[in-house]
């Protein structure tokens, strides 16, 4: 476990070298010069974009401004956000991440367990219709883009039906997401989270469940599980304590992608719902060439994506007596 | 007189293929009281299992039981109930020992709780109760440190291990009738041995009803009362096991019992008999006898009409035509034929292997050669700065092997003979020690050696299924070494490839196909061809014939010597089967945890004086003969780490015949017990002798033939 521990953490050290290289770097060969953007585009004269240039450090060597910037953001200085003046990147990432993970606890609290019990009913009865059906559902879902499912519900269900007499009378109420703030507390928020967590939903569900349904099939083969049949068991105890908990591993690292993909990647959902995450933000800082706010934001990402990843390893080490870690 | 325990008549499966239905079995008739043992003998493809499965009805979505077929069990008719009624014949009355201990436990339920469960949905235990239950029951099958096994993860047990707690699974739930479908496939003579021992005792204290389910004939003649022979789905022959042994009515029957090797039997006095052809494809029986394409006496009614099961006065059924003729020896029997069959020639006769021998014609010469695994550091030896000690798996091991000359080794599993089989072909490197072949020094790694030595030394694989590249055809496969090790031209290696086929047996259009279209037998044959292409001048065997059917082992086996007598190349070759062993070796070298306890030639080895180990080894094969119950030094204990050697003479936790503080304390020293033949212990060879019995099993040459 310690070794595992040490050998995971070097491998961090190199990840988080090479992404803030390549990141640095691919934001340099860019077009479009960040200082003249700053200074208002066209418009600026040559003087006023060459003050911004020096302020923000552009005319040193490459490699010195790489460093400048690893040192800074090391001990926490990682700059002022030029788009929303004067404040603190650190802040707004830290704002928006928040938002971020609430949107995915909120997606996950949906897809998890309906996607686990779709996949698993489909995999108990396998060719038979419940199965048919699941399968026709979750496929013609995921073959849906994100931004199409999300405009529909943007159109169907919060401008359609919850404006209408039914969700009218149920008190039920969908706002368009950008109404929220992006400094609402939780509960605040909660009413523009369902939209875009149904969103992110729909996509998780055909994977989480396609999986489920492979993995129950496959177990429910073993001989195991034959020979737990004739212990002379309940069936609902051979599915239980012998199919499902061999049946789920392969689940525990599909989840953990999902949930890195959820927190640093919903990009395009947040984006149609207007929701102030991380995603969103990410477009709103490439947009406006704010070179060290999209710098930060990916490492952030990065760490979310290393850290998930190895918690899921672990989970899957704690669940599976195979597997040792080391 | 009560109705009998379980009652078979007419039980036809079949499985669904596609979108037909085909019979696997047909026909099937078993009778079978309390206490009695019935043995199933099958090669693969027979419909054994499917037997096992039908009789706890648990055959799955694709297979069923085809109406006709009667099935009752204590008097009830179990072709009636349904799966919620059938739970409480499986809870409590009927078990069923699967074949694959390994995939019939849940990989992530600790040992104990999955036996627990058993218990209670056979009894209702639960609690204290039920674990007290679940480690006496580890007791008796004999697993050491019952606590610690409950606690473990079936990953964590080793293969008869896992056998073990299957089986006390089982038998916890004291059943009525016990299906054991080959639960001692895949384990050493050993623990197979001690397994045997357990089952028949239980079965005596319980009254229970056991079929036994195997190929192995040795095993059904030391167990059982009456015997069914299976093939391709139908009943061949049935009787009382000694009737059966003493008189095969079937000439299949006849067939396996002939292709075995027995123990003293060897490749210089008689080839073995072996049956051609291969079980007949599912989806394409004939109208006639399944057997007749393989039979030697089939007639043209043996292929127009299919003969039925005959009910003989004496107790006994057979499905042949001929069986008169057969029963009053009229046909000319195969068991004669071996002897008049002439004899392979070998050059060397009774060249004892000196541990080393003249240089003149030695071919290979190992000395000291070690291979030590290191083992990864835990956490405690981690904060104590400790080094743990290496796995000794090979630890010191001398030989030397003549031209032309087969040298045999045996051992347990664990011993380290795969290994030491790889760190002479390179694909392991060793840790110490030479290696010579033909005069010269080998490097450690194959990757390292030049084509001439990749050349000269070759290997067989165990399952020919994984040792060929499914997607290269029998010509590509060839062709290779051909043209890579032996320089040959396209076209040359074009005439060598069919020269090749014909070596092994095999037509020449049989170039074209792919491993997919070939049969185990004949993948072996392929992988042989491919062994011999560069023409090798040592072969090395890893258990080539133990993934094979009986009844195509004796000709792969046949292939193997007719094939070193006409290339001259020697064999290194292992195999946890001592007949087969003795049957090709000239040479035989006893391995136990990593070092060499006895060398000698193959014809003095099974006799006494013997290493105390040997004689463990000898005397617990299953012989294929009801006359003779063994007496037996069984080995009960478990091999030892080679992590944790045990000091002084290694073999001394197991000893039958362990001398006393001597024996834990110094190495035994090397002493010749005849030219040739050295016994690596402290007793002297010649007490040894006056201690020993020679096995009553063991064949002079002279009585073969």
């Amino acid at each position: 476990m310690l070794k595992f521990l040490r050998r995971r953490f070097v491998f961090f050290f190199f990840t988080y070298l090479i992404s803030s290289l390549m990141i640095f770097f691919l934001l340099r060969v860019l077009p479009g010069d960040p200082a003249r953007v700053i200074a208002g585009g066209r418009d600026a004269t040559d003087e006023q974009v060459a003050q911004i240039r020096s302020e923000l450090g552009l005319n040193a060597p490459l490699p010195q401004q790489y460093v400048t910037w690893l040192g800074n953001f090391l001990r926490g200085d990682w700059g002022k956000t030029i788009a929303f003046r004067g404040t603190q990147n650190r802040d707004l990432i830290l704002q928006r991440s928040v938002n971020s993970a609430r949107l995915a606890l909120v997606a996950l609290l949906l897809s998890l367990p309906l996607s686990l019990a779709l996949g698993i009913i489909a995999g108990l009865r396998q060719d038979k219709w419940p199965d048919v059906l699941i399968s026709l559902l979750t496929l013609s879902v995921v073959s849906l883009p994100e931004f199409v499912t999300g405009l529909f519900l943007i159109n169907i269900v919060a401008l359609g039906w919850g404006r209408g007499p039914l969700a009218e009378a149920l008190g039920w109420w969908f706002p368009s997401s950008s109404a929220a703030p992006a400094n609402a507390s939780f509960h605040e928020m909660l009413p523009a989270l369902w939209l875009p967590a149904f969103a992110a939903t729909l996509v998780l569900l055909a994977y989480i469940t396609r999986l489920t349904r492979a993995g129950v099939i496959e177990e429910l083969k073993r001989d195991y599980v034959r020979a737990a049949v004739l212990k002379g068991i309940p069936y609902q105890r051979v599915i239980l304590r012998h199919v499902l908990r061999n049946a789920l591993l392969p689940t525990v690292t599909v989840i953990a992608i999902s949930i890195t993909w959820l927190i640093s990647g919903l990009v395009v959902i947040e984006t149609v719902f207007g929701f102030p995450g991380l995603g969103s933000l990410l477009i709103a800082a490439i947009e406006r060439r704010d070179l060290l706010l999209t710098q930060s934001i990916v490492m952030v990402s990065v760490s979310v994506i290393l850290f998930t990843n190895l918690f899921a390893d672990m989970a899957y080490a704690a669940l599976n007596p195979r597997i040792k870690l080391g | 007189m009560t109705a009998p325990l379980l009652d078979v008549e007419n039980l036809t499966v079949s499985y669904r293929v596609g979108k037909r239905w085909v019979a696997a079995l047909r026909d099937f008739h078993l009778q079978l009281g309390r206490g009695e043992i019935v043995g199933l003998v099958g090669e693969s493809g027979s419909g054994k299992s499917t037997v096992a499965l039908a009789l706890m009805r648990c055959l799955g979505s694709n297979g069923r039981v085809e109406s006709g077929s009667r099935l009752r069990f204590a008097g009830q008719d179990l072709l009636a109930k349904n799966a919620a009624e059938m739970r409480s014949f499986w809870a409590r009355r009927i078990k069923l020992v699967p074949q694959n201990a390994g995939a019939a436990l849940n990989p992530s339920m600790k040992i104990g709780a999955q036996v627990s469960e058993v218990l209670r949905a056979a009894t209702g235990a639960s609690g204290a109760a039920a674990e007290r239950a679940v480690l006496r029951m580890f007791h008796d099958v004999n697993l050491l440190d019952p606590e610690k096994v409950a606690q473990r993860y079936p990953h964590q047990l080793s293969g008869g291990m896992q056998q073990r707690v299957v089986i006390a699974m089982a038998l916890i739930a004291n059943p009525e009738l016990l299906i054991l479908d080959e639960p001692t496939t895949g384990l050493d003579v050993t623990t197979e041995a001690v397994m045997l021992d357990l089952v028949r005792g239980l079965m005596a204290e319980r009254d229970t009803g056991v079929i036994y389910i195997t190929h192995n004939l040795g095993v059904v003649a030391q167990l059982c009362e009456r015997v069914q022979v299976l093939y391709a789905g139908e009943i061949m022959e049935a009787a009382p096991v000694e009737a059966l042994y003493a008189r095969p009515r079937h000439p299949y029957t006849l067939g396996l019992l002939n292709s075995v090797p027995k123990l003293g039997q060897s490749k210089r006095d008689s080839r073995l008999h072996s049956i051609g052809g291969h079980p007949p494809a599912l989806a394409q029986m004939s109208s006639g006898c399944v057997f007749a394409e393989r039979c030697d006496w089939a007639i043209e009614q043996c292929r127009r009409e299919k003969p039925p099961l005959q009910q003989l006065a004496d107790g006994r059924a057979v499905r042949c035509w001929r069986w008169q003729e057969i029963d009053a020896a009229l046909l000319d029997r195969p068991l004669d034929r071996p002897s008049k069959a002439k004899p392979v020639r070998f050059a060397h006769r009774d060249s004892a292997g000196q541990p080393d021998s003249p240089p003149a014609d030695r071919l290979m010469r190992a000395k000291d050669l070690k291979k030590h695994f290191p083992v990864a550091k835990s956490l405690s030896d981690w904060l104590r700065g400790r080094q743990p000690a290496p796995i000794r798996a090979v630890d010191g091991v001398s030989l030397s092997l003549r031209a032309g000359q087969t040298l045999g080794l045996v051992g347990e599993s664990g011993s380290g003979k795969t290994t030491l089989s790889r760190l002479i072909i390179g694909l392991q490197a060793r840790s110490g020690g030479q290696l010579e072949l033909l005069g010269m020094q080998i490097r450690k790694r194959a990757r390292e050696r030049s084509p001439d030595v990749l050349a000269k030394l070759q290997m067989v694989f165990q399952n020919p299924q994984n040792a060929l590249n499914p997607y290269l055809s029998v010509r590509q496969a060839l062709r290779r070494p051909l043209v890579k090790l032996r320089g040959l031209s396209p076209a040359e290696a074009e005439a060598e490839v069919l020269q090749l086929l014909q070596q092994v047996n095999l037509r020449a259009d049989y170039a074209e196909r792919f491993p997919d279209e070939l049969s185990g037998g004949e993948k072996q044959r392929v992988v042989i061809a491919r062994a011999f292409a560069s023409d090798p001048a040592l072969v090395i065997c890893d258990e080539p014939v133990s993934a094979l059917d009986v009844s195509v082992q004796s000709a792969v086996l046949n292939l193997l010597a007719g094939l070193q007598a006409e290339r001259g190349a020697a064999y290194l070759f292992i195999s946890h089967d001592l007949a087969v062993v003795g049957y090709l070796a000239d040479v035989i070298a006893v391995m136990y945890l990593g070092q060499l306890f006895e060398v000698g030639a193959a014809s003095d080895l099974f006799q006494p004086p013997y290493h105390p180990y040997t004689e463990a080894l000898v005397s617990a094969i299953p012989v294929a003969d009801p006359q003779h119950k063994a007496q037996r030094a069984l080995l009960h204990d478990l091999l030892p780490s080679a992590q944790n050697l045990p000091s002084g003479c290694r073999f001394h936790t197991r000893c039958p015949r362990k001398l006393g503080a001597i024996c834990e304390e110094e190495p035994p020293p090397w002493r010749e017990a005849a030219a040739g033949h050295a016994i690596r212990c402290h007793i002297p060879p010649e007490e040894l002798a006056a201690l020993q019995d020679s096995y009553a099993h063991y064949v002079k040459p002279s009585e073969i033939g």
